[in-house]
């Protein structure tokens, strides 16, 4: 079996993965499995796997990626990978903090994907300069798949829609500074 | 599970509510710990055997275990019912342990649906509380050597009332009350409860216990579970709903994978067991494990055909009068008659986890307890989950133990069980527990749905407002929750030929939910049942074997008919009130004869007086119902744009006003209603179910490559309008349920909406931009 070492939240870490075929035909196990399976990730959830809710996201190389269809064998050796596991230090991160604050869950089950996601999106604008507090409808259109080089829509079946934005705004606050 | 909570604090007053879960093994069930422990109260259901392991609820000096049977669906319920449970016992705030929905431990409170476990559960859940409490004053009582009336508690301390009433200083707490014995009594309903001036927990934003752990990736959703040696299965489903005489082929190719156990058949019923859920997954795909072809079976009723299907009398089993005031005479001779038929799709309830279940299905059952199957569920029923699979696998009812394990929100009977029943199956064949998770796929066309409902509205209105009103309703009924001893409710029991339940016998919590109206004009309402499935005669409720689906299953789905019902009734008043020249508001107001109902209709005048003028592409409506016809009172107001050249609706805003008696939670409860305007919303523009004579299409959230052809879209976050709410507390009244009590005010609102903008009636939902240009030209 083919294994794969990675930096999983700060930690070295490596496990096989199973693959069939070879080449351009070849097909790995998904990242979310993996990480589920090998590391009891529990924040990155099996939502649809087929990257259309947002559910599996992860950050590989500080960028939020849908885990449910990325196959490991397309993840390189040493990629650093962050889940929500690994997200809060000695004090929740601001996202998660502001989640609990403004009650930004019914059940939850779409959390991981809000929070994972707006953090690499956040953290990617930071980096690229902007240290904007993102608009309201900025977040709502990232959430929504509608910004260039997003990651696709991210659902909420609960309709905790508003409070999620309220609760990514609040947290933006203290990111950008 | 362990206890999740960082910090316990029981029985002493000051800091926030915690509650902790307990997965509790037979080891360490109520009675066990009634064995084990030197000083409890605990409270068990009326009548109960001598040897049950059941309990509301049980006090020791280490803490509270409340025994709920409703559960937590993601709704916030359980902060809501601990917050009633510490208030009835006076403990200001304090820490409780939680065990839900489970067959073994937790006394049978039926389902959690309909909005109940609040209004109902809850009830149940504060009386015994009282139960103990009682018991503990009693003990406080003999403590002082006083009468339990010259006792005040507080903060899980008794103190001796001084003749002011307050606190003497000489105090006991409930922890060395705790230790002077052990009490093992059954639920008082005499006990009374405590005054609800006198609440200090119960009508506060406790925050929800619940979503710390869930931000940090450290709650256990059944998603999570795990129980060693556990194997993954992988359901695959008939090409066509009707599909029989499954051939499986390619078996070799999928033995050649590693990790792979077992391929599992029972009639149509097929999985696919293996060591890892990836390896379920390529062993259970055609392109590279086995494959099934299947010989396509008679043809269910097309979704085009549809809106004449559900009126055609050839297709219903039964016909029901609900109410008659005798409306036909004034109907017969009125001036203003109007006639409308309004439409709405299938919906499906698209939980945002897929259905999961673990099943662990053992040779023998175990010595101790009798249990043989255990499974791990996100149930709404497990009692009766429990009673559907003992008969599947061939075992008696008390030999199968139903554990609830949240998972993501439900909105009423998703696949849930079904995927239990697989689990069940899987594991049963192979010996070994089995986790089996669906497919988007699988739970997109397989899962249950609300049904598809058509109404024929004719009404007739005056100068004083409307005179006579009729609704026609067609539908099928909600039909497929698990029934105790018919395996035949859950899908893999109908797969491996087991009949269904007889379907129901009128439209009463089903599609007719809401249907009858609260406005003071006399009314008719009448149900078409509409057959499911062919069944044994024209009239007959029963199904002919072998089964043979006509519509895909239905079922419950966050109100049932109520959303549909209310969208027809709100969107005619509408009509009616404009045909009379009445402001709709007013005149929901003047016909509305409860108090309550007028005062969320009059809650909106405000906002109604400053809405936009309409006609200009731009407008606003209003819709009212009581949840049930007697339960809550939701009246909502809605504003949106039409874009004139594609047709698309954008809801701007959304007013609800709501009454549901006693708030037990504010911000829980508007957390609740944002959610239900959010998927009402969505089921109002965008959502419905694609099938065919044959098959669901509508597999996935969105249209890609591999799911050509229309999905099943749900509202995005760029769509979702701003949402405001208003609450209307009654602390002298009971709590209602408002799980689902304004989403069936939605629809309504926002086809009123658009009548303003536009001055066009749409009847049909969803409103696509489609449908809204073809009315816009036509
Ligand atoms: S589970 Fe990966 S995007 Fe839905
Ligand atoms: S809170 Fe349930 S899916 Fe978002």
């Amino acid at each position: 079996m083919a294994s794969r070492k990675i930096l999983l939240n700060g930690k070295r870490v490596a496990a096989e993965y199973q693959a069939i075929g070879s080449g351009d035909s070849e097909t790995s196990e998904a990242l979310l499995y993996w990480l589920r399976e090998r590391f009891g990730q529990q924040g990155p959830r099996f939502g649809c796997g087929v990257s259309q809710c947002g559910a599996c996201t992860v950050l590989l190389d500080d960028v939020p990626i849908r885990s449910c269809t990325r196959q490991l064998h397309t993840v390189d050796d040493n990629a650093e990978i962050r889940t929500l596991d690994g997200l809060s230090g000695k004090r929740p991160h601001p996202l998660q903090r502001e989640f609990v604050e403004l009650q930004a869950g019914q059940c939850a089950f779409c959390a991981n994907g809000m929070i994972m996601g707006s953090l690499g999106w956040i953290e990617g604008r930071i980096t690229a300069g902007n240290h904007e507090v993102p608009s309201e409808a900025e977040i709502e259109d990232f959430l929504s798949g509608a910004t260039p080089n997003g990651q696709g829509n991210y659902i909420c079946r609960c309709g905790t829609h508003t409070r999620i934005v309220a609760a990514i705004r609040s947290a933006a606050k203290e990111m950008v500074r | 599970m362990s206890v999740q909570t960082s910090r316990r604090q029981f029985l002493v007053g000051s800091g926030a509510l915690a509650i902790g879960f307990t997965l509790a093994g037979p080891a360490t069930s109520a009675a066990a710990a009634a064995a084990a422990s030197n000083g409890l109260v605990r409270v068990e259901a009326v009548g109960a055997p001598a040897n049950t392991t059941q309990s509301w609820l049980v006090l020791t000096k280490k803490g509270i275990t409340v025994y709920s049977g409703k559960v937590e669906l993601g709704t916030g319920v359980q902060t809501a019912l601990a917050q009633m449970v510490v208030e009835e016992l006076r403990l200001g705030v304090a820490d409780v342990d939680w065990v839900q929905g489970d067959t073994l431990l937790s006394v049978s409170q039926g389902g959690t649906t309909g909005s109940k476990s609040i209004q109902n559960g809850g009830i149940q859940l504060q009386q015994a509380a009282a139960t103990a409490f009682q018991e503990l004053s009693h003990r406080a009582a003999a403590h002082f050597k006083v009468t339990p009336d010259q006792l005040v508690a507080q903060d899980g301390r008794f103190s001796l009332a001084t003749r002011s009433g307050h606190s003497s200083g000489h105090t006991v707490t409930y922890k060395d009350l705790l230790k002077s014995g052990v009490t093992v009594l059954p639920l008082d309903q005499t006990v009374p409860l405590m005054a609800a001036n006198k609440y200090v927990v119960v009508g506060t934003n406790v925050p929800r216990v619940d979503l710390p752990a869930k931000m940090d990736a450290t709650f256990r959703f059944l998603h999570d579970v795990t129980v060693p040696g556990m194997l993954h299965g992988r359901v695959v489903r008939p090409t066509g709903r009707n599909s029989t005489q499954p051939v499986i082929s390619n078996l070799d190719r999928a033995k050649a994978i590693e990790g792979f156990v077992d391929v599992v058949q029972h009639d149509r019923f097929i999985g696919v067991v293996a060591t890892s859920e990836w390896a379920a997954s390529v062993a259970a795909s055609p392109k590279s494990g086995i494959s099934v072809s299947w010989t396509t079976g008679p043809k269910m009723i097309a979704q085009a055909d549809l809106p004449a299907a559900v009126r055609d009398p050839a297709n219903h089993y039964r016909s029901v009068v609900e109410i008659d005031d005798g409306v036909a005479p004034i109907l017969a001779t009125a001036d203003q008659v109007l006639n409308s038929q309004y439409f709405s799709p299938f919906h499906m309830h698209g939980g945002m986890g897929a259905s999961t279940a673990v099943a662990d299905v053992r040779r023998a059952p175990d010595p101790a307890t009798g249990i043989q199957a255990t499974i791990w569920s996100g149930t709404q029923n497990v009692t009766a989950l429990a009673g559907a699979i003992a008969p599947l696998l061939g075992l008696a009812p008390a030999a199968v133990r139903v554990i609830y394990v949240e998972a993501s929100g439900c909105y009423g009977h998703n696949g849930a069980d079904d995927c239990a029943a697989d689990a069940a199956v899987l594991s049963q064949a192979v010996g070994k527990p089995v986790r089996v998770q669906w497919t988007r796929q699988d739970e997109h066309a397989w899962e249950p749905l609300g049904g598809a409902q058509a109404h024929d509205m004719q009404g007739a209105v005056g100068p004083d407002g409307i005179i006579a009103w009729s609704h026609l309703n067609y539908a099928p009924t909600a039909n497929s929750r698990p029934v105790d001893g018919t395996p035949g409710t859950l899908l893999a029991g109908t797969l491996m030929g087991k009949l269904p339940a007889p379907l129901p016998s009128s439209s009463v919590d089903s599609s007719g939910r809401n249907a009858p109206v609260t406005y003071d004009f006399p009314q008719r309402v009448e149900a078409r049942l509409l057959k499911s499935f062919v069944t044994t005669g024209p009239t007959s409720a029963a199904p002919a074997s072998p089964l043979t689906y006509l519509i895909p299953r239905t079922t419950a789905l966050r109100s049932l008919g109520g959303f549909s019902n209310s969208f027809a009734n709100e969107s005619f008043f509408d009509e009616l009130a404009h045909a009379g020249g009445h402001d709709p508001l007013e005149l929901r107001i003047a016909s509305l004869p409860d108090p309550r109902a007028v005062a969320v209709c009059e809650a909106l005048r405000d906002v109604w007086r400053t809405r936009p003028p309409g006609g200009d592409g731009t407008g606003a409506g209003v819709a009212f119902h009581q949840y049930e016809v007697v339960n809550a009172y939701v009246a909502t107001y809605a504003e949106v744009r039409v874009d004139p050249d594609t047709g698309k609706v954008t809801v701007t805003r959304v007013v609800v006003a709501h009454d549901c008696g006693l708030i037990v939670n504010p911000d829980g409860l508007r957390n609740q209603i944002e959610g239900n305007v959010v998927q009402g919303v969505g089921r109002t523009l965008k959502e419905e179910v694609f099938y065919t004579d044959d098959r669901v299409t509508s597999v996935a959230w969105q249209t890609s490559s591999f799911n050509p052809g229309p999905q099943y879209e749900v509202l995005r976050f760029n769509e979702v309008p701003a949402i405001e709410t208003i609450l209307i507390n009654h602390t002298d009244k009971p709590p209602l349920g408002a799980g689902e009590p304004a989403i069936g005010t939605i629809g309504g609102a926002i086809g009123n909406a658009i009548f303003a903008a536009i001055g066009k009636r749409i009847r049909t939902l969803p409103f696509t931009p489609d449908r809204v240009k073809a009315a816009l030209t036509g």
